[in-house]
């Protein structure tokens, strides 16, 4: 029996008169890794918000791990809880240090005691890398170091899926890798993951299906080696072209 | 090409006239010192501000009841006005519409009133409408000072809650706090580092407001400092009391001063306290 762990059925998100998605139908499976690419403004990251409601949709119903989030009854922050979600701004909690974000939503939601969640949150830095960090204020981490903490944070509360918004896009080039290198040992560990990216070669390398979105809409989708090695719609060439070869993409009229 | 200059008018070059104009304040400043110094009947100052006799006769009073009056009054009207402002800063920011308009309609009332007027109401005026409260009067300089602080100080609080960004309260939600919980433990504590500043300030105004309380009367152990000094003034030759008054009040605010620099360095940008590693 394959395992669904999110789906979500036309999802439609509009800002005003602004329509932001145009019904989407996406359906995501247990250690399944999907990579949304397309050009800013297509509506992916708000796409991504949707899954946890952080925006709330105009319609459609979104449902992850059997809980249909888009019911008014089902409790949004227990759903939230198993949901990880991993920001393009890292939003550490500023006035805490990087052990305390860890603890803090496992003691105050999870109801964990301090000790456990300790354990946890230590557990969960050595993971990314960051054990020697624990202490640390935020500030004081590079942004590749913020987003490992972030990415700990969020597995911390040992979530059923992980989504991710971008997590690499405010980082400089250099310290890109690390953490990619984390999200690829997360892949490879069998974590359910929607994400958000601009990094081809990680989409083509980790993720079992890419979706190209564009003005709202899925507009192509498939194995990484068709949508990003052989895509078959023009939007997609077009996007594809100007990711992979920007000094030679003509200006956009 | 050359570059065309002026012609200096003195033959002087500009920054060498600069340089002679500074020298030429100073000197004239120490002028002014040194005739001021000259001219002034120094005893006859001392005798007005800082009469020994008198001084020594003060204290240990005005430290041990009037200091401390003050700084008990204004502990409880910022304690008071603190938690108030805060109710209504959250109240200003609920989605609920009541709220919103009932903590507006309080802050546009009550920052509008002259302090001395909020005293009286609650002196005078809640007796007088609820004959049978009996307001103690601790209490009612708490109310009084509370009600003139927290009208600036939910301004205030709103003002550091919105200052802090929007991804904070996101990440929480994120983790499945609730919006309150994430509020309470995530943006207030930020909030409240950001508007430190801002904080020591009214703290220090209402230092100074907490003077207001001689309206409501006083026996001599309920005095604070500015109600000592004049009733010093009317025992005593001379402005010294009000000198000795104006410097306690600087005992109390410096240190505040110093409290605020403190913390806002330990809570800077990159948090102070982090770890060496």
């Amino acid at each position: 029996m394959s395992d669904v762990k999110i789906d979500i059925s036309g999802l439609r998100k509009s800002f005003g008169q602004l329509e932001v998605l145009g019904g989407v139908d996406q359906r995501v499976e247990a250690g399944e890794v999907v990579c949304v690419i397309g050009p800013s403004g297509s509506g992916k990251s708000t796409f991504l918000r949707c899954v946890n409601l952080l925006e709330q949709p105009t319609a459609g119903r979104i449902v992850v791990d059997g809980m249909d989030l888009t019911d008014p009854d089902t409790d949004i922050d227990a759903a939230r809880a198993r949901i990880g979600m991993v920001f393009q701004q890292f939003n550490l909690f500023a006035h805490l240090s990087v052990l305390d974000n860890l603890t803090v939503a496992q003691r105050k939601v999870l109801g964990r005691d301090r000790a456990k969640a300790e354990s946890v949150a230590r557990e969960n830095l050595r993971k990314v890398g960051l054990e020697d960090k624990a202490g640390s204020m935020p500030g004081r981490l590079s942004g590749g170091q913020q987003q490992r903490a972030g990415i700990a944070r969020a597995l911390a509360m040992d979530p059923d899926v992980m989504l991710f918004d971008e997590p690499t896009s405010a980082l400089d080039p250099e310290l890109v890798g690390d953490v990619l290198g984390v999200m690829r040992r997360l892949a490879d560990e069998g974590m359910t993951m929607l994400v958000v990216t601009h990094e081809m070669q990680f989409a083509r390398e980790v993720a079992d299906r890419v979706l190209f979105m564009d003005g709202g809409t899925i507009v192509e989708q498939g194995a990484p080696a068709d949508v990003i090695g052989a895509p078959q719609q023009e939007r997609t060439r077009g996007f594809l072209a100007r990711v992979l070869d920007p000094t030679h993409a003509a200006p956009e009229d | 090409m050359a570059v065309e200059t002026r012609p200096a008018k003195s033959g002087m070059s500009k920054r060498k006239r600069a340089k002679l104009g500074r020298g030429a304040q100073y000197v004239v400043l120490v002028l002014i010192v040194i005739v001021a110094a000259l001219l002034a009947d120094w005893g006859q100052i001392q005798e007005a501000f800082f009469n020994v006799e008198v001084v020594r006769s003060l204290f240990p009073t005005v430290v041990t009841t009037a200091l401390v009056n003050t700084a008990v009054y204004t502990a409880l009207g910022f304690a008071f006005g603190l938690g108030l402002a805060l109710v209504l800063a959250l109240m200003r920011m609920s989605s609920v519409g009541p709220y919103r308009w009932i903590s507006g309609a309080y802050i546009e009332f009550f920052r509008g009133l002259p302090a001395l007027l909020v005293f009286l109401s609650v002196g005078f005026g809640i007796p007088n409408a609820f004959p049978n409260v009996d307001l103690n009067r601790k209490v009612t300089i708490m109310l009084a000072l509370g009600i003139v602080g927290s009208a600036y100080m939910a301004e205030t609080i709103r003002a550091g809650i919105k200052a802090v960004p929007g991804g904070q309260l996101e990440a929480a939600r994120s983790l499945g706090m609730s919006h309150g919980r994430a509020t309470m433990t995530i943006v207030i504590p930020q909030a409240f580092r950001i508007i430190l500043p801002p904080l020591t300030n009214e703290l220090i105004l209402l230092t100074k407001d907490s003077s207001l309380a001689f309206v409501l009367g006083a026996t001599l152990a309920q005095q604070e400092l500015t109600q000592f000094g004049r009733s010093a003034l009317t025992t005593y030759p001379g402005m010294t009391p009000i000198l000795v008054v104006g410097l306690c009040y600087l005992v109390i605010t410096i240190p505040l001063g110093i409290l605020q620099q403190r913390l806002e360095r330990r809570f800077g940008p990159d948090g102070g306290q982090g770890s060496k590693s």
